[in-house]
């Protein structure tokens, strides 16, 4: 048996090659569903054999709890693309070849995040971000209406932009570290880096970290850079939306937080805390507000995706063992309860034939499953307890509340405002009369079921060894 | 009495070949038709070549000339050809661009340029001398490729704004003496604009989309904010 990161990194390359070749869209679906389970299983592996560090990959506390999210949440969607790729199939909207090439590329994107989130070269990890860019462009394009190319179009310019502007970050990173830690590859280690940022030049760190802030901030998703998001997530395959709120924003968001260590480790560089709070505060509020006027259910969750993303950056900002803490939990959740809204509302879009909220009204009555499932996954979303996101955010606002009240009011109004959106909205699709096809509908109710119950579990209770886990990453994390 | 700075004839022409690529890039900003920009867009990659042909030299690291090779086969003359035949193909080489202001664009320009200086140098006070000018210069070529993406309307002339702003980083990257990967990332730079170049082509994408023109913006979105 291989090592575990060999098998992680390996599995969907391997996967790749054989889905792009592969006809019918059942076997690939399988495969599809195989190799992501085959990569969750190497993940799990890493939780007690961990391979030693080298030049290019790194495992420790920190990037195994990515990896076993991005890992699950990657299996459990490639289980709901299956029955949702079946139906698209069905009514002609997505031709066997598209299949072939969105399998493929659903595999490579797996490789591009886990490579990104393992990687120990802060090159390594642009790369790996920037190849998991382009293969959601490319997937978010995938209908080929024009406003899935638009949607394609914006995230890629956009996507491009933050990615180049990262870029300059690291480059001036490296140039920090190049008189300590000497030229070449050694400068580009993460953990020399981290060994030696005590003593980088402060001032280029600073301005490493404002570039390093906007190009990955752009990728998190964080207002006001997050233009491209609602589009890519309303726009593309419904899978697409899980994984792209699931997953790539917290790729994204580990690679900030990779540099704000460094950062928070060099005394005379200025605290990353205030910018991100910053950021993470207008994410939280503009996107709330933003909730109101949604009309498609798609782009309305997208926007709530906006709002935990700026959650969970003002909890790492807050930092601290307690911020950090309620970062991690709060990312954690947030992953769980987006990705299983995207797997319900995948299924209710392909039942009215739309996705438009006005299309679709009284889903308790004609689908009760989904209906109560969205209700469930709406209320967790909400905060409501007893879902994990409750917790999550609770400790958000009462450590937060002991150390800046100010702070904590503005994050409770933002709370208030998008509870109130979600509430309005679940009362007109879940309850009241019957709108739109009543047609039966072929879902697998699994992913979305795991996703809710691993959630309410973890608002009812969160297994110890978990609760240090995240104690003791949290203390990393500064 | 010399001409010559401190830090010898080397460093000179390294600053002067980044100093061309900032005036080309301001070349950019008053391009009033396409196909103009297209050619100061080769211009501005030959340029970025030469740059970095030269920084191979006076590091002695033969793999910087991979990258100046394929900034010079691959930005100066393929991808400027490859967009010059859209722009037939499309029926965009008469059209003028709207431009917002040519004198304007010019200002902001100059703005940013020393804004970048202002701002880069008194941070790498520390740094080795080639590359704090270099870092200096790489971010005014940056932003002033932001500043072209921002101000055109059309598609092919933010592919243009992002490759200047693609040349700027390059810049900086080679500057950087020593950096790991610089080929790696410049290839995989290259495969973006690449894939770009063949979605404007496989589209064809001629407009950008948050136009202002509102009937339009309505029929794109088609009401589904």
């Amino acid at each position: 048996m291989p090592d575990p990161v060999t098998g992680i990194l390996l599995t969907p390359i391997i996967a790749a090659a054989i889905l792009v070749a592969l006809p019918g869209y059942r076997l690939g679906a399988a495969l599809n569903m195989l190799a992501s389970f085959a990569a969750l299983v190497f993940a799990l592996t890493l939780l007690w054999d961990r391979p030693p560090t080298t030049q290019y990959l790194l495992v420790d506390d920190l990037n195994i709890v990515f990896v076993l999210l991005n890992c699950f949440v990657g299996f459990t969607t490639s289980s709901f693309s299956a029955s949702y790729i079946g139906h698209e199939i069905q009514i002609g909207k997505l031709s066997l070849t598209n299949i072939r090439f969105y399998h493929a590329m659903y595999q490579i994107m797996l490789f591009g995040m886990n490579l990104a989130l393992l990687a120990n070269n802060i090159g390594l990890m642009w790369v790996a971000v920037e190849l998991a860019t382009l293969t959601t462009v490319m997937m978010v394009g995938l209908y080929r209406t024009a406003e899935a190319l638009e949607a394609a179009w914006k995230y890629f310019i956009l996507g491009s932009v933050g990615i180049a502007l990262a870029l300059f970050g690291t480059i001036l990173v490296y140039l920090a570290a190049r008189p300590v830690v000497g030229e070449g590859i050694d400068a580009m280690i993460w953990t020399n880096l981290f060994h030696a940022a005590p003593d980088f030049d402060s001032s280029l760190l600073n301005i490493a970290f404002v570039f390093l802030l906007l190009g990955y901030g752009t990728k998190v998703g964080l207002a006001p850079l997050h233009a491209w998001l609602p589009d890519a997530h309303a726009e593309g395959p419904t899978p697409i939306s899980a994984v792209l709120s699931g997953l790539l924003l917290n790729v994204a968001l580990y690679a900030l937080l990779r540099f704000k260590v460094l950062l928070a480790a060099n005394p005379n560089a200025i605290a990353p805390g205030p910018l991100m709070i910053g950021m993470g505060l207008l994410s939280l509020i503009f996107a709330a507000f933003m909730l109101y006027r949604r009309r498609d259910i798609k782009r309305m969750f997208a926007y709530s995706s906006i709002e935990h993303m700026g959650i969970i950056v003002f909890a790492f900002g807050m930092a601290g063992p307690l911020g950090n803490f309620a970062g991690l939990l709060q990312m954690t959740m947030h992953s769980l309860t987006k990705s299983g809204i995207f797997f319900c509302v995948g299924h209710i879009a392909q039942v009215k034939g739309s996705q438009k909220i006005a299309d679709m009204g009284g889903l308790t009555a004609s689908h009760p499953v989904l209906g109560w499932g969205l209700v469930a996954g709406m209320a967790a979303i909400a905060g409501l307890p007893p879902f994990g996101v409750f917790s999550s955010e609770f400790l958000v606002v009462s450590s937060t509340f002991v150390r800046e009240p100010v702070l904590a009011l503005l994050l409770v109004f933002g709370l208030l405002v998008a509870f109130g959106a979600l509430l309005l909205r679940v009362t007109s699709v879940a309850f009241g009369p019957v709108i739109g096809p009543v047609g039966r509908v072929h879902a697998s109710y699994i992913p979305m079921f795991a996703h809710f119950s691993l959630v309410l579990m973890a608002g009812i209770w969160l297994p110890p060894p978990l609760v240090t886990w995240f104690q003791h990453v949290a203390a990393l994390l500064g | 009495m010399t001409f010559m700075s401190p830090h010898g004839l080397a460093f000179d022409i390294a600053h002067m070949l980044a100093g061309l690529l900032v005036l080309v890039s301001f070349m950019m900003l008053y391009q009033l038709r396409l196909l103009a920009l297209l050619h100061v867009l080769g211009l501005h990659a030959f340029v970025l070549a030469l740059s970095v042909a030269w920084q191979a030299h006076i590091q002695d690291a033969p793999h910087l000339y991979i990258t100046a090779g394929m900034a010079l086969a691959f930005k100066a003359i393929l991808i400027p050809w490859a967009l010059r035949r859209m722009v037939f193909q499309m029926g965009l080489h008469r059209e003028i661009e709207t431009v917002g202001g040519i004198g304007i664009t010019m200002l902001a320009g100059i703005a940013l340029v020393a804004l970048s200086l202002q701002v880069m140098l008194p941070v790498t006070a520390n740094a080795d001398p080639v590359a704090r000018e270099d870092i200096a210069l790489a971010l005014s070529v940056v932003l002033i490729g932001l500043l072209i993406m921002v101000t055109r309307q059309n598609a092919i002339s933010q592919v243009v704004g992002f490759m200047s702003l693609e040349n700027g980083i390059n810049l900086a990257a080679t500057g950087a003496r020593g950096m790991p990967l610089v080929v790696e990332i410049t290839v995989a730079f290259s495969i973006l604009i690449a894939f770009i170049v063949v979605g404007v082509f496989l589209f064809r994408i001629r407009e950008r989309f948050d136009t202002i023109d509102i009937s339009e913006l309505d029929r794109v979105r088609g009401g589904q904010m």
